[in-house]
């Protein structure tokens, strides 16, 4: 591996020369990094909903897809081959800028916070050391790919869908970032490494249970997925703010929509699950990536099971809930976190 | 040229081109959507400054939570631009008055202002703004957040309007705590009598 790196920085410095080399080394090696990181997780968003389709049809009694290779196994490179060889429909008066922009804007931010999430003490791609207010920095980036479609498309149910949609994403965001704070105030850094380290005793999860409940149901609300489905409600708004997209500017969409479920089960298992912790000691000796695998996949789970179970909200309810429900909670446990450590001496 | 050099380059170009459209942009919407980059690559620019701290709450707030409502209301709007710019003129003169003074800060501040001290490494800069808020500025800051305080609530009172006697309303206590004794009756009835 070093005669490698060593022969590649030769031949490079032959090739640049010295004021050149060191530029172009140290974008292709991020770059190399990058792709090391999205790679798996595009794969895992593809196979994400093939799990989806199987374990909710195993829900309702049918088996799922499973004519594409064996169990069904080919069937996300399918459906990537059916969504490339769509015709790609621009409606009449739409934005064309916008209207393509907007999917890549949803993709985007769902890709970028992937970049901050520690697998295991050593395997991060940029460890720094506001690594949670970046993630919620970046998510919140994530609203405009839906309010850019809705209006770029020039269409009453896109216009609607992604009205409501926005206005969903922002009232969850806000009891999600404060279901944050005892986090924080428990570990005493914004660094994600760090909140993991601080739960090596005791896992947030058992001081901070209602937060995780929040957490996780804001997540679901923040994702836009069942039983929080409004924008693309299909009864009422036949796809909500995605209705004229087709073909690969469609499948954008859905990658983004996939990609931060899954961050937000990879993130729930590192805030309040313990990360790469064993629950008991005695399990140490298997790797933390898989314990971490083990409980992010739980989550993902979860995601799947509250589709398959329960019905959907009215737009008033689930502002309510937001609203009068969890951000009065989440505001009262900060206060009483904040108390306690001051109380516990741990301040 | 160092990699840093060429990402600042990159990020001020797109910062001064970004906010040149916001104001020469003939689409409202298109200008808010400027100005978002704006706030964004300011943010990225922060970021190379090591304010990592301050690029994140530049992202959040702005372009998380302000601008969004910009986009909301100038989405909503239909505005006739051939109308705005026929009284355009008659702002003239305030819009000259705004630029002026703001350009005249600038000058005052940048000619005054001398090389900044480099950023102490020993702590990071959360803490830095933490400790500064809450011992040097405390009083400024108390006072700033019931500003906002009373403009949150100043806001619930202006939407706030009582609904028409006889509306209808979901209570949702009400109705969790509603019993089956109350709701269901079981009515036995012969066949060919009718209820």
């Amino acid at each position: 591996m070093t005669e490698l790196n060593l022969f590649i920085q030769n031949q490079g410095l032959a090739l640049l020369g010295p004021q050149w080399w060191p530029l172009v080394w140290t974008l292709v090696w991020t770059l190399i990094k990058i792709i090391l990181l999205i790679t798996p997780v595009m794969i895992l968003v593809s196979y994400y909903t093939l799990a989806e389709r199987k374990v909710i049809g195993y829900m309702q009694v049918r088996y799922g897809p499973n004519r594409a290779g064996f169990w069904g196994i080919l069937q996300p490179f399918a459906d990537a081959i059916k969504l490339f060889c769509k015709e790609t429909l621009i409606p009449q008066g739409a934005k064309r800028a916008v209207f393509f922009l907007a999917p890549a804007l949803t993709l985007v931010p769902a890709l970028l916070m992937w970049a901050v999430i520690p697998f295991s003490p050593e395997l991060i791609l940029a460890d720094i050391n506001v690594g949670i207010l970046y993630v919620l920095a970046i998510s919140s980036i994530g609203v405009y790919g839906v309010l850019m479609s809705g209006w770029s498309s020039n269409s009453r149910f896109a216009f609607l869908g992604s009205m409501r949609s926005a206005g969903q994403m922002i009232s969850y965001e806000v009891s999600l970032g404060f279901t944050l704070v005892p986090v924080i105030l428990l570990s005493g850094s914004l660094s994600l490494k760090d909140i993991v380290e601080a739960q090596r005793e005791v896992w947030h999860v058992i001081p901070l249970l209602p937060m995780f409940v929040i957490y996780f149901i804001s997540g679901v609300a923040e994702t836009n997925r069942s039983p929080f489905d409004l924008p693309e409600a299909e009864a009422e708004l036949v796809a909500g703010y995605f209705t004229d997209y087709s073909g690969m500017s469609f499948g954008l969409f859905f990658l983004g929509e996939y990609a931060n479920m899954i961050l937000i089960s990879f993130l729930g298992s590192l805030l309040f699950l313990g990360g790469w912790m064993p629950p008991i000691g005695l399990l140490s000796f298997i790797p933390g990536i898989i314990w971490l695998a083990l409980k992010a996949g739980f989550l993902m789970f979860v995601f799947l099971w509250i589709r398959a179970t329960f019905p959907r909200y009215r737009y008033d309810q689930l502002m309510r809930l937001g609203w009068k429900v969890f951000l009065p909670i989440s505001l009262t446990w900060v206060f009483l976190t904040a108390v306690g450590l001051h109380l516990f001496g741990k301040v | 040229m160092m990699v840093v050099d060429v990402i600042f380059y990159a990020f001020a170009a797109v910062t001064a081109l970004a906010a040149i459209g916001v104001v020469s942009s003939r689409n409202q919407v298109h200008s808010v959507l400027l100005l978002i980059l704006t706030f964004f690559s300011t943010a990225a620019l922060f970021v190379l400054l090591e304010a990592e701290f301050l690029a994140a709450l530049l992202v959040m707030v702005y372009m998380g939570a302000v601008a969004v409502l910009f986009l909301f209301v100038v989405m909503m709007l239909d505005m006739e631009l051939n109308e705005l710019k026929e009284q355009a003129i008659n702002h003239l003169p305030l819009g000259l008055a705004v630029g002026g003074v703001i350009l005249l800060e600038f000058v005052v501040v940048l000619s005054h202002s001398h090389a900044l001290p480099a950023a102490a490494s020993s702590i990071p800069n959360t803490l830095a703004i933490g400790r500064s808020l809450y011992t040097q500025h405390l009083y400024p800051f108390e006072l700033a957040s019931l500003i906002l305080l009373v403009a949150l609530v100043g806001a619930v009172v202006l939407t706030l309007r009582e609904r028409k006697s006889g509306a209808k309303r979901q209570n949702i206590s009400q109705q969790i705590a509603r019993s089956r004794s109350e709701a269901v009756e079981l009515v036995h009835r012969k066949p060919g009598e009718g209820a």
